[in-house]
């Protein structure tokens, strides 16, 4: 009974110290991350679609366009990150540099980068998919699902 | 029989103060454009320091430091009888390989933050008990070792939250030493692991304030001095948020009058542009109490400092396991007697 009671104002204690927390934790800027966020990400969107157009007037196909597209995306990502320039971008955009392809291989090319000291089978092939790895694997499980739906459904 | 040392629940009196007879402290690039540069021993140029890995460079600071310090006193570094050296990384690696470097017997300690405070208040204990004579207490971070082992690959583009705070790069190394002259160590407070709750890692200042505020509780319950004791009351890395939340504990606590109250967290890169919510690491209260803190007393500026390092006894296992972070928080009083 003691024991119980002691438990109770315990979880008590820790939720009045929860909401004192989230008194005096500051709040991020919303509107200014969501401006840069905006900004950034469209910013991104902007220069891929300008490729695109230019591919498509030079005259290659939608599918092979798109794909070039996102070869040259992903190559300038993993060249930002290489320079160190990305992660001053991310510090400011936010989501704005990491929903979009480049903020994939950015991760990818930061992990790489970060785990080069430990060689390159323990290192580098190891963990270079440790935080893009998720997304990898539930995105081809996603993609595999979504293929035998519309086969089934053709 | 000797006469009871042990005061109250969690607090020991020292029979002899031990000495701190001398001290080092050697920070990064970002904590030299702070405003304590001149009370440090050294600026480190660069993060890697001529090294080819971050963990090398963590563990050539420490044995600078350690080396620095012992030479201050006038020692050879084989003149030191006992290290006791902790930091952030897994088996504590920075200490372990720069024990090996010094080649002095060695004690490893773990305290996350903490560290400073526990292996002074060790090294305090084994001299006043006779046990030995020059004991260095030490320890050290480095940002860029946390942050891989903590959280992202540093070039990953990521938002800090606003609470977030900054792994500083920093050591420090006292030698203790049971006579001669500097500020000495009265009495020191073990403190006990709190945890409220917090799951938040990019909070750790609140994780940790609960457990500052019970330790400092059960220093000024088990000594029996008044809370305005004190010239300077100072915890290790709470951070702005942190601060806050132990000043509010304080009140509800009743620690009254409030202590002359300061955070080294915040004090290390006082006045900087975008640091969020100040520093953090095992190298933020060392680097801060074995330079400017301890500058101050042999000044004479201060005389009784009650020093409260905090640890955030975190691991992403735990955290990804969905655990909250429990804090923990030692004091040590130094004075000029």
């Amino acid at each position: 009974m003691q024991e119980a009671k002691s438990e109770e104002l315990k979880s008590l204690e820790k939720k009045e110290y929860q909401n004192l927390v989230n008194q005096v934790k500051p709040k991020p800027p919303l509107l200014k991350n969501f401006l840069w966020a905006f900004g950034v990400g469209g910013f991104i969107c902007v220069i891929a679609q300008m490729l695109l157009n230019y591919l498509l007037f030079r005259g290659m196909s939608e599918t092979d366009a798109g794909s070039s597209v996102a070869v040259v995306m992903v190559f300038l990502g993993a060249l930002l990150t290489g320079i160190g320039v990305y992660d001053k971008i991310g510090e400011k955009a936010g989501a704005g540099s990491i929903v979009p392809i480049t903020g994939f291989a950015n991760v990818i090319i930061a992990s790489a980068m970060e785990f080069k000291r430990e060689g390159y089978i323990f290192g580098v092939g190891a963990r270079i998919f440790s935080i893009a790895g998720p997304t990898l694997l539930f995105g081809f499980t996603a993609s595999v699902l979504i293929g035998l739906i519309s086969y089934w459904l053709k | 029989m000797t006469a009871a040392r042990k005061q109250g629940q969690q607090s020991v009196i020292f029979a002899h103060p031990p000495v701190l007879s001398a001290w080092a402290s050697i920070v990064g690039p970002k904590e030299g454009q702070g405003p304590w540069a001149r009370d440090f021993d050294k600026i480190l140029d660069d993060y890697l320091d001529g090294q080819s890995s971050w963990e090398k460079a963590e563990n050539k600071l420490l044995q600078t430091t350690v080396k620095t310090a012992v030479a201050k006193a006038g020692l050879d570094i084989t003149e030191a009888e006992l290290l006791l050296a902790g930091d952030l990384l897994n088996q504590i690696i920075s200490a372990n390989y720069a024990a090996r470097e010094l080649n002095v017997p060695f004690l490893g300690l773990y305290g996350a933050c903490s560290t400073m405070a526990e292996s002074l208040l060790l090294a305090a204990m084994l001299v006043d008990g006779g046990f030995f004579e020059r004991v260095v207490a030490a320890t050290c971070s480095h940002h860029y070792t946390a942050e891989r082992q903590y959280r992202a690959p540093v070039e990953q583009g990521v938002q800090p939250s606003p609470s977030a705070q900054w792994t500083a790069t920093a050591s420090g190394a006292v030698l203790v030493q049971p006579g001669g002259n500097g500020p000495r160590i009265t009495c020191a407070t073990i403190g006990k692991v709190v945890d409220m709750g917090i799951t938040d890692a990019a909070n750790m200042g609140a994780a940790m304030a609960p457990a500052a505020g019970s330790t400092i509780q059960a220093h000024f319950a088990d000594t029996g001095r008044p809370s305005d004791y004190y010239d300077l009351v100072v915890t290790g890395d709470l951070g702005t948020v942190g601060m806050k939340l132990l000043k509010r504990i304080f009140v509800q606590h009743g620690i009254v009058p409030q202590p002359v109250y300061s955070d080294c967290g915040v004090l290390i890169y006082d006045g900087l542009p975008n640091v969020k919510a100040g520093a953090s690491g095992c190298g933020c209260s060392a680097a801060m109490l074995c330079g400017p803190l301890l500058q101050k007393l042999s000044r004479g500026e201060i005389n009784r400092l009650l020093f409260v390092a905090t640890g955030a006894l975190m691991s992403p296992i735990s955290t990804f396991q969905g655990e909250s972070i429990p804090g923990i928080a030692h004091a040590l009083a130094i004075e000029n007697t």
